[in-house]
């Protein structure tokens, strides 16, 4: 078994709303898996159901192979995207309590607490009330009220919302972290750049069915368009753009660059390989920028619900 | 996993520390003594006006009925006119004039009596003056009749009847008394304290939903598990509150009659007369003694044992709606709608605890509502003092306890469902959708 968690064919009904229509995704052991879709697609219900806070109408959800037992809540971490904390409860306190409700002993959870509010550099707050903290400082308690169990699944929605670029690249660190010391991360999102940045799989829902899974470098491979992007140096810029127009499929491109006269994407045919492209132009004129086209986590993002 | 306890003990501990609450269990008996204090000066204010009313009787034979007491003086005036004498009494500045017109035949005719003052006169005032004429009256006509006043008054007699159970209990009037105040109390207190604590409960539902922690709660514990542990944690900071408001409530009750001892006794005055007078006579000591005696009749066992569970099942009823009404709204302002059907048949319990339970104890209509179970805890505690049948106790407590694991189980759908449900106030319609999912 590869996949710590495999979701089987999954619906759940909310009266005549279907939230998630046979939805089965496999989250591979040790890796952060990003759970993609507009809003309302149905994430968030698939996480509520893996974290048994909803019950799926028919088919299962597996873990490590065996289905979800109560018990489980152990082993799961959930950061929800509506989180928040009891306002008027100590720091000390409320984190102590969340932890024992997630099956710590006393003992244990204060001595964990030690390292984490020594790791995220949180000082003196034992004490103090939630609402005497800032936004993202709260946002830190609810990071390490997830992680503190030491569960071998995490997931997070949104995790990044409300933390500053310092904090947030704090939290990615420490996401990076615990993966590599063998958590796997389940992580929902809709800031593309972080998912290109973390997420080795990705599974995409849209209007409640699963439209695309896989690993993301692989369905990059998949969705890209055998197009690269050239920059060349030429004094008969009108020459060979028209030369390179007659020989292939051309787009108009823009990036940045020092002093190029031609810009352009050109997309190869299939037998076409970049070795015979590459050659062409040098015949043609001083290649500047040569460049194959990847499309964005972004791009496949738009592209696929757009087409559904 | 059992979190149950961890989660009792948060909600205790929450409620307990809380400043608002710390303040309340502290500050509620001050000023609920403090207010009866207050009511008590006042009325003996009240009590303490003297007043001087002047008296013209144009007939000459009432007058002599007036006699000043400590605080009423009465000026009989004899020879002025109705005129002069309204004038007379206004500046005096009398509290007013009571002018009884001339009459020729006492015996057949009533003479026409009229009160004048500036301020209308309160009924205690003019039913006094009343009774007064009316015996003065009915006197003379049964003098002039050739009956014996006095005759009359020694034939005068009070009868006590004692009361005796079949199987030999002495019991007395004051025995109806007791089980009344028993029975009362014990159902009034359920209604308070479902409507105190019930209502906190609603509100920390509310407060966690808000404060958007609910969806972590939910990941690690049963939603019914996070349910009952607020409604017992709160319960217990009730039941704590409560006995605290008990004792320093009884203790300032001796600290306060300790300090104004004197005052008090003075401004009890009359009833505290009557008592002594009674205690004196040997009937009424009696009936005291029995009095007494008849408290160590009531059913002490039985009562405690169903007060405690009656209590706690209809608490629980209670707070289970209560706790499901939290989680259908976002906001306490939305909560009215759905309040209104919590409230009425409890409101319902104690309007026939109050005017059925004290006519009949064991007539239909309490019968029923007692074993109807959004009223038996309510009526049952009230009728229980007057000796209710093991068997129907027991039946109307299992009728309770079945409807309180149906409600619990509707409370926890709703409960599951609308702790994760933001923005809308939801219809009854939505409600019962919900149960569904």
């Amino acid at each position: 078994m590869n996949d710590l968690l495999v979701a089987d064919s999954v619906s759940k009904n909310f009266g005549d709303f279907r939230a998630l229509n046979a939805v089965s995704v496999s989250v591979p052991k040790g890796s952060i898996f990003g759970l993609l879709g507009p809003n309302g697609a149905g994430k968030t219900t698939l996480i509520r159901i893996i974290n048994q806070i909803t019950m799926p109408d028919t088919g299962q959800v597996l873990l490590d192979g065996e289905p979800l037992k109560p018990e489980d809540i152990r082993n799961i971490g959930y950061l929800p995207e509506e989180r928040g904390l009891y306002k008027s409860m100590k720091v000390g306190e409320q984190v102590l309590y969340l932890a024992q409700l997630k099956g710590l002993t006393k003992q244990e959870a204060k001595k964990r607490l030690k390292y984490w509010f020594e790791k995220l550099e949180i000082g003196d707050w034992w004490n103090k009330k939630i609402q005497e903290l800032s936004k993202g400082q709260a946002q830190k308690i609810q990071f390490i009220v997830t992680v503190l169990h030491q569960p071998k699944l995490l997931i997070f929605d949104e995790p990044f919302s409300g933390f500053d670029p310092i904090n947030a690249n704090l939290i990615k660190d420490e996401i990076l972290q615990l993966r590599d010391e063998g958590a796997t991360v389940i992580f929902s999102t809709h800031r593309m750049e972080s998912v290109e940045e973390l997420c080795d799989h990705i599974a995409l829902i849209h209007k409640s069915n699963k439209v695309l899974d896989g690993k993301l470098t692989d369905i990059k491979r998949q969705y890209k368009t055998n197009t690269f992007e050239v920059g060349l140096q030429t004094d008969s810029i009108e020459r060979v753009s028209n030369e390179i127009k007659e020989k292939f499929e051309v787009l108009p491109a823009t990036f940045r660059n020092l002093n190029d006269d031609v810009k352009m994407n050109i997309k190869l045919d299939a037998n076409d390989s970049s070795n015979d492209l590459l050659s062409f132009l040098t015949s043609k004129a001083e290649v500047h920028h040569f460049v194959e086209v990847i499309p964005s986590a972004s791009d496949i993002f738009i592209q696929t619900v757009k087409n559904n | 996993m059992n979190h149950l306890p961890l989660i009792i003990k948060r909600e205790y501990l929450t409620k307990v520390k809380n400043k608002s609450f710390i303040v309340m269990t502290f500050v509620s008996p001050l000023i609920m003594v403090a207010l009866i204090a207050v009511v008590a000066y006042l009325s003996q204010l009240n009590n303490d006006k003297d007043r001087s009313i002047s008296v013209l009787d144009e007939t000459g034979v009432l007058s002599e009925v007036f006699v000043s007491t400590e605080h009423t003086t009465y000026t009989i005036l004899t020879t002025e006119s109705l005129e002069t004498a309204k004038e007379l009494v206004k500046s005096k500045e009398d509290f007013g004039l009571l002018y009884i017109e001339k009459s020729i035949d006492l015996t057949n005719v009533l003479p026409r009596v009229k009160f004048y003052s500036d301020e209308s006169p309160s009924l205690s005032i003019m039913s006094s003056l009343e009774e007064k004429i009316e015996k003065k009256l009915s006197d003379t006509r049964l003098f002039n009749d050739g009956v014996d006043i006095e005759k009359i008054e020694a034939s005068k007699s009070n009868i006590t009847i004692a009361q005796e159970t079949f199987t030999g209990e002495k019991t007395s009037k004051i025995d109806s008394y007791l089980k009344l105040a028993f029975g009362g109390a014990a159902g009034y207190l359920l209604f308070m304290f479902i409507i105190i604590y019930g209502n906190m409960i609603m509100r920390s539902v509310i407060e966690e939903k808000t404060s958007r922690i609910i969806e972590i709660i939910i990941s690690s514990v049963k939603p019914i598990q996070l349910m009952m542990g607020k409604i017992i944690g709160t319960s217990l900071a009730g039941i704590t509150q409560f006995t605290i408001w008990v004792i320093l409530g009884g203790i300032l009750t001796l600290v306060l009659s300790a300090i104004f001892g004197i005052s008090l006794s003075e401004l009890q005055s009359p009833q505290q007369d009557i008592i002594s007078e009674a205690m004196k006579n040997p009937e009424i000591a009696q009936e005291v003694q029995l009095g007494l005696q008849s408290f160590f009749n009531l059913p002490i066992g039985n009562l405690v044992i169903a007060f405690l569970f009656f209590f706690i099942g209809g608490y629980f009823l209670y707070s289970s709606l209560y706790a499901a009404v939290g989680a259908a709204v976002d906001n306490e302002t939305d909560t009215q709608q759905f309040m209104m059907p919590i409230l009425m048949p409890l409101i319902l319990a104690v309007y026939v605890g109050i005017f059925t339970v004290i006519e009949d104890p064991h007539g239909t209509v309490s019968t029923v509502f007692s074993f109807i179970p959004f009223t038996s805890p309510v009526v049952m505690l009230m009728r229980i003092p007057f000796g209710v049948p093991i068997w129907q106790q027991v039946l109307s407590f299992l009728i309770l306890v079945g409807t309180f694991v149906f409600t619990v189980w509707f409370a926890a759908k709703i409960y599951r469902v609308g702790i994760l449900m933001y923005g809308k106030k939801p219809t009854y319609k939505e409600l019962f959708k919900w149960i569904k999912y």
